[in-house]
């Protein structure tokens, strides 16, 4: 069931969109080989929405994922987010709209075994060029936020696969950013904490966050408010109310 | 991000991996100690050939008997023991004939046994003139030197060398007592001040074990048997070190003209200047420090090599923080900055360790290998400034790899 790209060109890109994906394909090359693993993808994300991105492994969806989170650039097409134009932005240029733009959850939770909990949130501030004092305040709150006040000096080691996770969500919403990208975000949690952390995701949404959750779940997508298919490098826009009767992989 | 920021993920990275770090600095301390080590070797042998000779006077010149080019190469033999007599000294005082010569003092001398009380002492005896001391740049501690009327009046009065003088009166004062030269009483007028050189030098003999007679007191009441003219040997005193070749030319030709020599080959005398020969222990001083200071240079560079390797190890094996870093903001540079930073602190760090474990060595080493060490602020604020450009240097490739590397493929590695 292959509809046609949504979101064709529209005339105004209005504040609130905060992802607009234009025809953008993605050509891999190895030697003489050459994969498409995207395949002229279209999409559009509101500002506030909170979309699941659905499909099974070699789908593209780690490209897309990779291209909305400014990663990876796209072969051709174009990307706007937050207004402006990615597409063909500089390794720095892209470093800073990661920084101030996206907020990352990523399913090896990938904290700095070193720091402590508050020290690996404060982290996107420190690129940032945020002051000490303000990035600890601003560390300790979103730790407060993901219920993990108690715990702001332990270091990953000593915190469960879940409070793992969830001292990630707190450093990808520490910078306030336009988007938060989970990427398989319960993929290595029990049931429970893989629970507690959906549930933590719904109350970001409930805040007004725009989220984009990248899995091959399709429990997990169903928490979402929209749902979008991936296979063989294209988008299928779904009904939620099918997601039931459909296996996905 | 700031430098403080940066400096302090450095540092951090370097103490996160202790054991891995301490190799590599170790590797830097080795190569910055032994700079310094090499060095001060080199300069304590180098300013102890300066000392000994500025105590041997660098201006003057020794003119002996016999031909140097002789077959033994030997001077000096028996046959050619008057060459050299007092007409040849007159000759080279005058100042019309050779300008460049200051002073000139002639030397006859024996080895001899001298007896003061009951301590004895076999020593060198030297019959001169008053320009002895100043030729050879000497002082007295205490009393006179032998002057022009004990040379006119043959008067048995003497000097001492300062280790002749302990040795023979290991108590009270030496000045006025009487020391038994071959039956010949000689009334002590003067001590001379020691030259500090060590005893150990083979390039001359102890100038510190000596007595010092009136040339005239020499030649006519102790030695006897030569020839109240002819002199053992003749210090000549250029104007100052500059002059020291011309003064060299004008004895030359002076005395070849006297003894009826044409040709130079001929010559039955040979003009040398101590101060050259001991100019030729310098350049195989210098050799050894060259030497030693490349051996430390090489290990600087393996020490360099080391950190190099441990980068570029660090970044492999943190090729997921470096994705990880990228993905929440930081920019090639910054990354780049971050290792270079790593580095550096390796480098100052075996930097400084290196020249507190060279510095304790100039201290420690001379006192069980006794050579003479010199502690020379230059090579150790050198070898600072050269770990740190090590640190850097070493840095630079593994650092710009780092930056280079793609979020995505950072990231995804396992």
């Amino acid at each position: 069931m292959i509809t046609p790209p949504l979101g064709t060109p529209e005339v105004d890109v209005a504040t609130e969109t905060v992802i607009k994906l234009e025809r953008v394909t993605k050509v891999y090359r190895t030697g003489s080989i050459s994969v498409a693993a995207l395949r002229g993808v279209s999409l559009s994300i509101q500002e506030g929405e909170y979309v699941a991105i659905i499909g099974p492994s070699g789908s593209g969806k780690s490209t897309l994922m990779h291209i909305l989170g400014c990663l990876d650039v796209p072969s051709a097409g174009r990307y706007h987010l937050a207004g402006d134009d990615v597409s063909n932005m500089s390794e720095t240029a892209l470093a800073e709209v990661r920084n101030r733009q996206i907020g990352f959850v990523f399913q090896q939770f990938n904290l700095l075994a070193s720091l402590t909990a508050w020290q690996n949130v404060e982290l996107p501030l420190v690129y940032a060029g945020v002051p000490r004092l303000e990035r600890r305040e601003r560390a300790m709150s979103a730790l407060g936020r993901v219920g993990l006040a108690g715990r702001v000096n332990h270091r990953p080691g000593e915190l469960s696969g879940g409070q793992q996770q969830r001292v990630a969500v707190a450093r990808a919403l520490v910078t306030e950013p336009a988007l938060i990208l989970a990427d398989e975000p319960t993929g290595n949690l029990d049931s429970k904490s893989a629970t507690d952390v959906m549930a933590l995701m719904g109350e970001l949404y409930d805040a007004g966050r725009t989220l984009v959750l990248i899995t091959h779940d399709a429990d997990v997508a169903s928490a979402a408010e929209r749902v979008v298919g991936i296979r063989d490098g294209l988008l299928s826009e779904r009904d939620e109310s099918k997601l039931e009767s459909q296996s996905i992989r | 991000m700031s430098w403080l920021e940066t400096l302090r993920t450095g540092v951090n990275g370097v103490r996160s991996h202790r054991l891995r770090s301490s190799l590599t600095v170790l590797g830097i301390l080795i190569g910055i100690a032994g700079v310094i080590i090499a060095v001060g070797l080199g300069e304590g042998a180098s300013s102890q050939v300066t000392s000994e000779i500025n105590a041997l006077g660098s201006n003057v010149l020794t003119i002996t008997p016999g031909s140097s080019t002789s077959s033994t190469g030997v001077r000096g033999a028996l046959g050619s023991a008057s060459t050299l007599t007092m007409s040849d000294v007159s000759a080279l005082e005058s100042h019309v004939d050779a300008p460049d010569v200051k002073a000139v003092a002639p030397i006859t001398s024996q080895t001899e046994v001298l007896t003061a009380g009951s301590q004895t002492a076999t020593t060198s005896v030297q019959g001169t003139t008053s320009n002895w001391l100043a030729v050879r740049g000497r002082t007295l501690t205490e009393g006179r030197f032998i002057d022009t009327q004990d040379i006119k009046d043959h008067t048995a009065v003497g000097v001492l060398g300062a280790t002749t003088a302990s040795e023979l009166f290991t108590r009270g004062d030496p000045v006025g007592q009487t020391v038994d030269v071959n039956g010949i009483p000689v009334t002590i007028v003067g001590v001379l001040a020691s030259t500090g050189s060590s005893s150990s030098s083979s390039t001359t003999s102890d100038p510190d074990d000596t007595l010092i007679l009136p040339i005239s007191t020499g030649a006519e009441r102790i030695f006897g048997g030569t020839s109240r003219n002819s002199v053992s040997s003749i210090a000549l005193q250029a104007d100052s070190p500059a002059d020291l070749t011309a003064a060299y030319q004008e004895a030359d030709h002076l005395l070849l003209q006297l003894h009826g020599i044409t040709t130079a080959s001929d010559a039955d005398f040979t003009i040398t200047s101590e101060a050259s020969l001991i100019a030729a222990n310098t350049s195989v001083d210098h050799t050894l420090t060259i030497l030693l200071g490349g051996i430390a240079a090489i290990s600087l560079i393996v020490g360099g090599i080391g950190v190099m390797n441990i980068m570029l190890v660090s970044v492999t094996e943190r090729i997921r923080e470096i994705g990880l870093r990228k993905a929440l903001g930081a920019t090639p540079r910054v990354i780049r900055r971050q290792f270079l930073v790593e580095a550096s602190v390796l480098g100052i760090l075996g930097g400084i360790l290196g020249v507190v474990v060279g510095l304790l060595g100039v201290l420690y080493l001379p006192g069980l290998i006794g050579d003479p060490m010199t502690t020379s602020p230059t090579a150790a604020v050198g070898a600072l400034a050269i770990a740190m450009a090590i640190g850097v240097l070493f840095g630079v490739y593994p650092a710009s790899r780092a930056a280079a590397l793609a979020p995505i493929d950072a990231l995804r590695s396992e």
